[in-house]
């Protein structure tokens, strides 16, 4: 089953980030610590402005940590690199190309030969059930369609660790519940470390081995839970006991979260 | 109303104007309207002589020059305002300086400057679209969303390929937009250049006519200049359909 390896994929050492904010700091992450193990799925949950956005940028490399460090198979992290893909929740799909150029952007910039290009493309298109717009611009397609088509870009080049900043926020619910499963399907089949960040509890549990709640700001790790559902998971295992004990539980963490973000 | 074809209307608009301007033409206001008739015999007798095509060649080879040599210089200078902020901070506030003044103002220093020849009408049509090209493309360099620029970073792009894969073609259609807008700042400047000495050229042509009371030549005059920049918007907008059709709302 997916996520049994012990090794340790990402390691998040000691990571605190302070931003300065017109002359005043803002501490966003003070001091996280967190290990994902290889092929394992991890979701965040907790309060806006807790930092998850901020973390999930650091794993990027998109961001740097204040102090502390992020290490990837014991290396540390510096800059960007395509072991690690990201999805994010604004889809970022470039609008001038169309589907199967926005998912060839990156193995064309890995001087990938063009009939594998096409190939690789073709594959990925499939997985998300987009094949027949492959030649559809963005603007062309619904919000689902385009976190798919943001998702195969993402996948195609095969990336180690999958970053996903809110991925289904700014979907529907029955949109949103469909790209769970898919994500799910394809996880299980593809074998990826993933961490993904959601304010949806239902969402976090249905997905993730362990879901790990943050605090409000400044942000830090409240409780990392453990899901022990099996795999596959189904809108059936929303209805067990289980599910409903973890959501319950995991809801009043973060609701306590969210009233001191009020306070 | 809604049967009637959008090109109907266009010659339903365009008949009413026809009348209308021949109603005038037999009003009081006849000595400076001259009616569709004369301007048309105005026409055929310049096209007939040569001096038409003569003078509106001259125009359009300044406007293209001005506003080709603008295009080619704004480019560099909007991306290098956008990217890096020294280069901002040491132009924009001489461009907001300079956009604000008439061209007719700076004229006579042009002319003492580079003289009265044909350098100095494209140097005016020059500076006039090189500054609205400038500032309308250095928005669209300043606009491009942060997170597409995150994607291709993610996705293993380099800063020359950012350049190339991601800023220029997000930045289009706002070239696109100077450019429609550089040329008729262009074709503005246009009279206003050929007041520097020109001795041929639409704005001469109405100039020289103006002084013999030939409001029939005036007219046609405006009326070509006219017809060149609804040309030239028609050529923008057919581009803009080619380049930016990818867009989810056209940059107005």
């Amino acid at each position: 089953m997916a996520g049994d390896s012990c090794t340790v994929k990402v390691k998040i050492d000691h990571v605190k980030k302070v931003f300065n904010v017109r002359g005043n700091e803002v501490v966003a992450l003070n001091g996280v610590d967190l290990e994902i193990k290889e092929n394992e799925f991890v979701c965040v949950v907790g309060p806006s402005g807790c930092g998850k956005s901020t973390l999930l940028n650091i794993i990027a490399g998109l961001d740097v940590p204040s102090s502390g460090n992020v290490l990837l198979d014991g290396n540390p992290i510096d800059g960007p690199g395509t072991e690690r893909g990201v999805v994010f929740q604004q889809y970022a799909l470039f609008p001038w190309l169309t589907v199967e150029k926005n998912i060839a952007f990156g193995l064309k910039l890995r001087g990938m030969k063009r009939e594998d290009v096409q190939k690789e493309t073709a594959k990925y298109l499939d997985i998300v059930g987009l094949s027949s717009f492959a030649k559809s611009y963005p603007k062309e397609l619904s919000g689902g369609m385009k976190q798919r088509v943001a998702i195969a870009r993402a996948y195609a080049v095969n990336p180690e660790v999958l970053l996903m900043d809110e991925p289904f926020g700014a979907l529907d619910a029955q949109t949103r519940t469909q790209l769970q499963s898919e994500l799910l399907q394809t996880w299980e089949r593809e074998q990826k470390t993933c961490f993904f960040i959601t304010h949806d509890v239902e969402e976090a549990i249905i997905l993730a081995q362990r879901v790990v709640i943050m605090s409000a700001r400044p942000g830090r790790i409240k409780e990392i839970v453990e899901v022990n559902i099996p795999y596959p998971r189904t809108q059936e295992t929303k209805m067990s006991q289980e599910f409903l004990e973890l959501k319950n539980y995991i809801w009043g963490q973060v609701y306590e979260e969210y009233l001191a973000v009020r306070k | 109303m809604n049967k009637i074809s959008d090109k109907v209307w266009i010659l339903i608009s365009f008949v009413t104007a026809i009348v209308l301007w021949q109603l005038i033409s037999m009003s009081e206001a006849g000595v400076v309207f001259a009616s569709p008739v004369e301007v048309i015999e105005k026409c055929i007798k310049k096209i007939a002589d040569g001096t038409l095509w003569l003078h509106i060649s001259y125009s359009l080879f300044r406007v293209i020059a001005g506003f080709s040599l603008a295009f080619i210089a704004s480019i560099p200078v909007a991306f290098l305002m956008g990217w890096y902020r020294p280069v901002r901070g040491l132009i924009e506030p001489w461009i907001q300086f300079v956009r604000n003044i008439p061209p007719l103002a700076y004229i006579p220093l042009i002319i003492v400057g580079v003289g009265v020849d044909e350098r100095s009408k494209v140097t005016v049509i020059f500076i006039a679209s090189f500054l609205v090209l400038v500032v309308t493309i250095y928005q669209g360099v300043r606009s491009v969303d942060a997170t597409l620029i995150k994607a291709a970073k993610i996705l293993g792009a380099s800063d020359r390929d950012i350049f190339f894969k991601v800023v220029m073609p997000a930045s289009t259609p706002f070239i696109l937009v100077g450019t429609r807008l550089g040329l008729s700042a262009a074709l503005t400047t246009l009279v206003a250049a050929e007041l520097t000495g020109a001795s041929k050229g639409l704005g001469m042509m109405i100039q020289t006519a103006s002084g013999n009371y030939d409001m029939g030549t005036v007219l046609l005059g405006i009326i070509i200049i006219g017809i060149i920049g609804m040309a030239m918007e028609k050529f923008v907008r057919f581009l803009e359909r080619r380049l930016t059709g990818w867009q989810e709302t056209h940059v107005q």
